[in-house]
């Protein structure tokens, strides 16, 4: 194995096929956006294409799947933990939105405007706003 | 290295290697001691983005004003056509794409001793590099200067958009001018000669720096710029 002297050479064609499906993926996730696919599909398609994308850097651009155990866990181990991090701050952020719309008179349906909208129509926005 | 290398060939693989590896009074890591640095620094790196993009998380969350539309404010319109959503941003992304694959070709070709292949590799890799942060330049002239985004407010809906987008985006732009720099500081030690004894390590090093700015992008750009 390469990496136990440290360095990491590898077949070509592997590069070629990665870096083809990182501009598939790109293309998939900019898909997403261009036929406005919304919800929970939009986040389950923009989240897959982004670990795939993000997975596919780390272990085969940056070798880390060649990397021996202890320094691929020093890598993404301490990461990991940002996960509790994310959990706790989305739950209370979801809180503090609610307590802001149910005690605080915040607006739940508010819309935000397009520069379109501001530019003075331009190019044709469908949708006006009636607030 | 070769000092931690056993007696009975190459070390163990999998969890015994793992468990050998830290048990034993000796390295830890069997790779160059610059190639360990960078890691412990991408990191630390990571840490420092996931704090600005968990903030982001948090305040996209708390505000109550509705969320700017990513997809029609960084719309483009060529030759005066219907604007394309988000297409700016799509060419940003493809070029930083274009760019890892560049340099992971030039990582392969230094430890192939292909000196000059691995230098203009480089180099392409520091152009496209550069021309993303020209690209940058104009996405945020244009929203500073036509649709009057700033720090601590927009015309389109909450205030935190501005602050969110310039310091993450400023940010990683940062990093990516930082890294053109590194990266032609690499390629002309390279062409003069400057790694011939020493090997080729470096350009890896430098290469996971590069896939470091990409992959942080990826993030960027499903969170910020798609959902």
């Amino acid at each position: 194995m390469a990496s136990a002297e440290g360095g990491q050479q590898h077949p070509l064609g592997i590069y070629y096929k990665i870096w083809i499906l990182l501009f598939v993926l790109s293309g998939f996730s900019y898909a997403v956006d261009y036929f406005e696919v919304q919800g929970a599909l939009r986040w389950t398609l923009v989240l897959l294409f982004m670990f795939l994308k993000a997975g596919f850097i780390v272990a085969i651009f940056m070798h880390v799947v060649w990397e021996r155990l202890a320094l691929a866990l020093t890598i993404l181990g301490p990461p990991s933990v940002l996960l509790v991090l994310i959990g706790f701050m989305a739950v209370e952020g979801k809180y503090a939105e609610e307590a802001r719309f149910t005690y605080m008179g915040h607006d739940r349906n508010a819309v935000a405007l397009t520069p379109a909208e501001i530019h003075g129509g331009g190019h044709g926005s469908d949708e006006e706003n009636h607030e | 290295m070769s000092e931690a290398i056993t007696s009975g060939g190459g070390p163990e693989e999998g969890v015994t290697g793992l468990v050998d590896d830290w048990a034993a009074d000796r390295q830890a890591y069997h790779v160059p001691w610059g190639k360990a640095m960078m890691w412990i620094f991408l990191v630390s790196d990571t840490f420092i983005f996931s704090c600005f993009l968990v903030g982001y998380l948090n305040v996209r969350l708390t505000t109550t004003e509705p969320w700017p539309s990513q997809s029609d404010i960084f719309a483009l319109s060529f030759g005066g056509g219907e604007p394309i959503p988000l297409i700016l941003i799509a060419i940003m992304t493809f070029i930083l794409i274009t760019s890892s694959g560049t340099m992971a070709l030039a990582v392969n070709m230094g430890y192939r001793k292909e000196k000059m292949k691995a230098f203009w590799l480089i180099c392409a890799t520091a152009a496209f590099g550069a021309s993303f942060v020209g690209m940058q330049v104009f996405e945020w002239s244009k929203l500073i200067l036509e649709e009057g985004v700033r720090p601590w407010g927009n015309p389109f809906g909450a205030p935190q958009f501005g602050s969110i987008f310039f310091m993450v985006t400023g940010f990683h732009g940062l990093h990516v001018s930082a890294g053109v720099i590194y990266l032609l500081w690499v390629a002309f030690r390279v062409k003069r000669g400057y790694y011939d004894d020493k090997g080729f390590e470096i350009i890896e090093i430098a290469g996971l720096y590069w896939h470091f700015v990409d992959l942080v992008w990826v993030f960027i750009f499903a969170f910020f710029y798609l959902l």
